[in-house]
């Protein structure tokens, strides 16, 4: 982080006022600290997505494939039949504004592109110049423009710049979601070979280990025994995961960056302790997969397609495995496509029939609710499990967090999961306490870094995205003393960190199952003298 | 700028009224074939976009949920919010439609000293929006009264609602004040908040003025220029028995009113005013939000590409797999090639 201004500097450089000029006529300015590289062809290639090449943000020349402007008008007419969503956001908007400051993008660098109806307009002002009479005839005066390379190059700047986050759909008087234009807006830029390495780079290695990070099975078999060493070390319970075990009642798959990053690793542990728990009290038989290890879905910000390819492995894992249906663990982008897309996608080709509707055999639970994609979110399931007294848990051992409650973009907005884990986690910590309304639940604001934003080398632009939570967060803090940021989702946990050390540093992040695991009693454990993290359980001294 | 574009067109379209139906006598034209032709463009277009936009495919279930999901039963769902029934749908939309739900929740950010931001809850712009279709809605319903005959008992109701306060003679009708006020907040918002006027385009500019031109003269009209309503009515009708008839003596303010309504009429198909018609079809408010429930069907396919199996991943990993023990659907010899 060192290229970065001091907080308080950053912070007193946001203007909101636009400039005079007319927005068509500010050419795009690609500032270093706001985008990421551009994608590794390699990694493009081994999808087989077009135009793979070296090419560079910063050049004048982005070495586009001869027919460029040919593809992109042909994509743009495809997708315009096969989404109505598209073809209505591109029609109605009414430029009234509701959104424009509903963007954590804009809240926090000020520039004026990153208004959501601004961003939209990026491409809609192309649609009207070349796709509607109007617009054609009467040119700029109708809001239209033609399809140049400054265009092309503005919009992989801002698409970019876009987390698809969707808080912007939830003040839109039609419930336009920008989101949903900047995900065709970066289909369409993929078409010509324009991606950013942070995306293509993830997709490729989830399409061939599985997992974004790229983790082959024995060294993922590796890293989930190391936590067990871990576990054992503070619990005196050894974990004994099972892999790609056929037979098993529950296939779970989750990020793997909880796998590989702090304190991802902590809420991993957590998994492993509950599962472990949950097969020495009630025989259930949970398996990880090494094939399907990733749930976080990289090509849900490439293509529809790739999504579906990515996704296509969780049923197709379920199938060989023989389980009864699939526990999700805690990610975001996961979820929406778990939840939106992938009964649709993959549903009728690859889930298999012997697949059951999810039922607790724990607590005889049914989730109706998943009925159909067969796949349930760890937090529901464990509620259940709370709920019906299944675990025995003692909070006191979280008695030093004083907690508040991060709800991740996509779980919020693309399914409404918000008091499964505000449940399980006031049964788990003594101390909780909520920030404030219009930062929270379905106003929640991103971390800056979801939808492959989560590069290093646009700091700036993650810790501009990241203002608006972290300043909820450090509202919280100063007044309530909390100390913990809570969240469901990786990349939550991946950027946040970042976001709190530069913005409230006194505050912490972590997962909910990191939280279980510390208040989970097993039987016959040693006692415990430190959290999961190795730190001391101050709380317990009284007892 | 574009104010100023738009403003002159509105003028300029006005002036077209006034010599077209005025200097030039040119009443049938204005009265009769021009306004017919607009509620044609206006009708065949209004369902061709409609059509248009029926024809694009809902391959993905994409709502934006704004509350609590359908989940355990001891969790309280926001039925409304995020419906898992049709019944929940149908409410959502009605109160998206006729209450304007979601601009009831914007909020404003402001920035302060140090490092804060806060947001408060900001209604103008619902307020607003409220005022002026709602009583856009009842004054189109009031001049139902020219084309009915006897004029429906609903109408005369809304009628004598309106003119409550009985002002004057003739009465003032209370839309009459808020119309005007609203397409004026919702003009000067435009101007005077930056981002706004930053986002503006000519269109956004030009059919506030046109709807305020039309405002100006009806009310003009109305009022001031006291045309003669007998006259007006009997026009009216004919039009719509196709027994066209242009009465003397109109007076010309009717025919600019008439002008710009018909403009307004033939330049909604082409315009973002098809909101009106959009914000039913949106997916990411009228679809159900129980997506893991009911599998949502795409009427396209994808093309066919290779998916990446598990055979394939065994393959390039088996012995690594092997080596620690992992299960794998082949032995290493017989893998091995
Ligand atoms: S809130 Fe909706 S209609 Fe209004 S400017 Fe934003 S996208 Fe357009
Ligand atoms: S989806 Fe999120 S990041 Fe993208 S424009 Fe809307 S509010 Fe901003």
């Amino acid at each position: 982080m060192s290229d970065l201004p001091r907080p308080e500097a950053l912070f007193a450089n946001i203007n909101h006022t636009p400039p005079k000029a007319d927005w068509m006529d500010v050419p795009v300015d690609i500032k270093p600290g706001r985008y990421c590289y551009a994608a590794n062809p390699d990694s493009v290639n081994y999808v087989g997505l077009p135009h793979a090449r070296k090419w560079n943000p910063l050049d004048d020349d982005w070495k586009l494939p001869e027919n460029w402007q040919e593809i992109i008008f042909k994509g743009l007419h495809e997708r315009l039949q096969k989404y109505r969503s598209f073809k209505i956001f591109m029609d109605i908007c009414v430029r009234c504004g509701a959104c424009a400051d509903k963007c954590h993008f804009f809240i926090g660098s000020g520039d004026p592109k990153n208004m959501p109806v601004l961003r939209a307009e990026l491409l809609r002002s192309v649609y009207r110049g070349e796709f509607t009479t109007f617009g054609k005839i009467l040119g700029r005066f109708a809001g239209g423009r033609k399809l140049t390379p400054e265009v092309l190059k503005e919009w992989w700047y801002y698409f970019f710049q876009c987390s698809e986050c969707r808080r912007c759909s939830v003040f839109c008087p039609y419930g336009i979601d920008t989101a949903e234009v900047t995900i065709i807006g970066r289909e369409l830029l993929n078409l010509v070979g324009l991606n950013i390495d942070w995306i293509a780079t993830p997709v490729a290695n989830c399409y061939r280990t599985g997992n974004h990070l790229g983790i082959q099975p024995h060294a993922f078999f590796d890293m989930l025994d190391f936590f067990c060493d871990d576990i054992e070390d503070i619990t005196g319970i050894r974990p004994e995961p099972s892999f790609n075990k056929k037979g098993a009642d529950i296939l779970f798959i989750t990020p793997s960056g909880d796998v590989f990053a702090d304190p991802g690793t902590y809420t991993c542990m957590g998994y492993l302790m509950l599962f472990e728990y949950l097969k020495r009290e009630y025989g259930l038989d949970v398996t990880w997969s090494t094939y399907a290890s990733e749930g976080g879905n990289f090509g849900f910000f490439t293509s529809h397609e790739t999504m579906k390819r990515l996704n296509s492995k969780m049923y197709m894992e379920a199938d060989r495995l023989g389980v009864k249906w699939i526990l999700g663990g805690e990610c975001g982008h996961m979820w929406r496509v778990v939840h939106q897309y992938m009964d649709t996608l993959n549903g009728p080709e690859f889930q298999n029939s012997r697949m059951e509707v999810p039922s607790n055999p724990i607590t005889g639970t049914v989730f109706k609710n998943a009925a159909s994609t067969k796949m349930v979110h760890i937090a529901e399931f464990t509620a259940d499990l709370i709920k019906h007294g299944k675990l025995n848990l003692n909070k006191k051992r979280n008695a030093n967090i004083h907690l508040t409650w991060h709800d991740s973009c996509n779980p919020a907005r693309g399914m409404g999961l918000l008091d499964e884990p505000r449940f399980v986690a006031k049964s788990v910590v003594e101390k909780f306490t909520e920030m404030p309304e219009g930062t929270i639940r379905e106003q929640t604001f991103c971390c800056g870094g979801g939808a492959g934003l989560n590069a290093g080398e646009n700091d700036e632009l993650r810790m501009m995205g990241g203002l608006p939570r972290a300043n909820a967060v450090k509202y919280v803090h100063e007044k309530y003393g909390v100390n913990m940021l809570g969240c469901v989702c990786a990349i939550d946990r991946a950027v946040l960190p970042n976001s709190m050390q530069y913005w409230v540093p006194e505050v912490d992040v972590c997962g909910l199952h990191e939280l279980v695991a510390n208040a989970l009693v097993f039987p016959g454990e040693k006692e415990r003298e430190t959290d999961l993290r190795g730190e001391d359980l101050p709380g317990l001294e009284d007892e | 700028m574009k104010a100023l574009y738009s403003l002159f067109l509105v003028f300029a379209l006005a002036a077209l009224a006034l010599v077209g139906a005025g200097a030039l006598g040119m009443e049938k034209a204005f009265g009769l074939y021009i306004p017919f032709l607009a509620v044609a463009v206006f009708v065949v277009g209004f369902c061709m976009r409609v059509v248009d936009w029926g024809k694009s495919a809902v391959p993905f279930c994409i709502p934006t949920t704004c509350g609590q999901q359908e989940s355990l039963p001891w969790i309280k769902q926001s039925t409304i919010e995020n419906p898992s029934t049709t019944g929940g749908v149908v409410m959502r939309m009605l109160l998206e439609v006729l209450l304007f739900r979601s601009l009831f929740r914007n909020t404003k950010v402001d920035l302060h000293e140090g490092t804060k931001i806060t947001y408060s809850s900001s209604k103008w712009l619902w307020l607003g929006a409220l005022a002026f279709h709602y009583s856009f809605l009842t004054i189109v319903l009031r001049h139902m009264r020219f084309f009915t005959e006897p004029v429906p008992g609903i109408i005369a109701g809304i009628e004598a609602m309106d003119s409550m306060l009985q002002i004057g003679a003739p009465t003032l009708y209370l839309t009459d004040i808020a119309f005007v006020a609203a397409v004026t907040y919702l003009f000067v918002r435009r101007v005077v908040v930056p981002q706004i006027r930053y986002i503006s385009l000519v269109q956004d500019y030009f059919p506030l003025f046109l709807i305020l031109g039309i405002a100006f003269s009806g009310i003009f009209m109305r009022y001031f220029a006291k045309v003669d309503i007998i006259s007006v009515k009997q026009l009216a009708m004919g039009l719509v028995t196709f027994s066209w008839v242009v009465p003397e003596g109109i007076g010309v303010m009717f025919y600019i009113h008439m002008f710009l309504v018909s403009v307004l009429l033939a330049y909604f198909p082409l315009s973002k005013l098809m909101h009106m018609g959009g914000v039913f079809l949106s997916p990411t408010r009228n679809m159900n939000c129980a997506s893991r429930k009911f599998r949502h069907i795409n009427p396209w396919k994808f093309e066919n590409v290779h998916y990446h199996t598990y055979e394939e991943y065994e393959d390039e990993f088996r012995e690594k797999m092997v080596e620690k023990d992992l299960p794998v659907d082949k032995p290493l010899a017989e893998g091995a090639e």
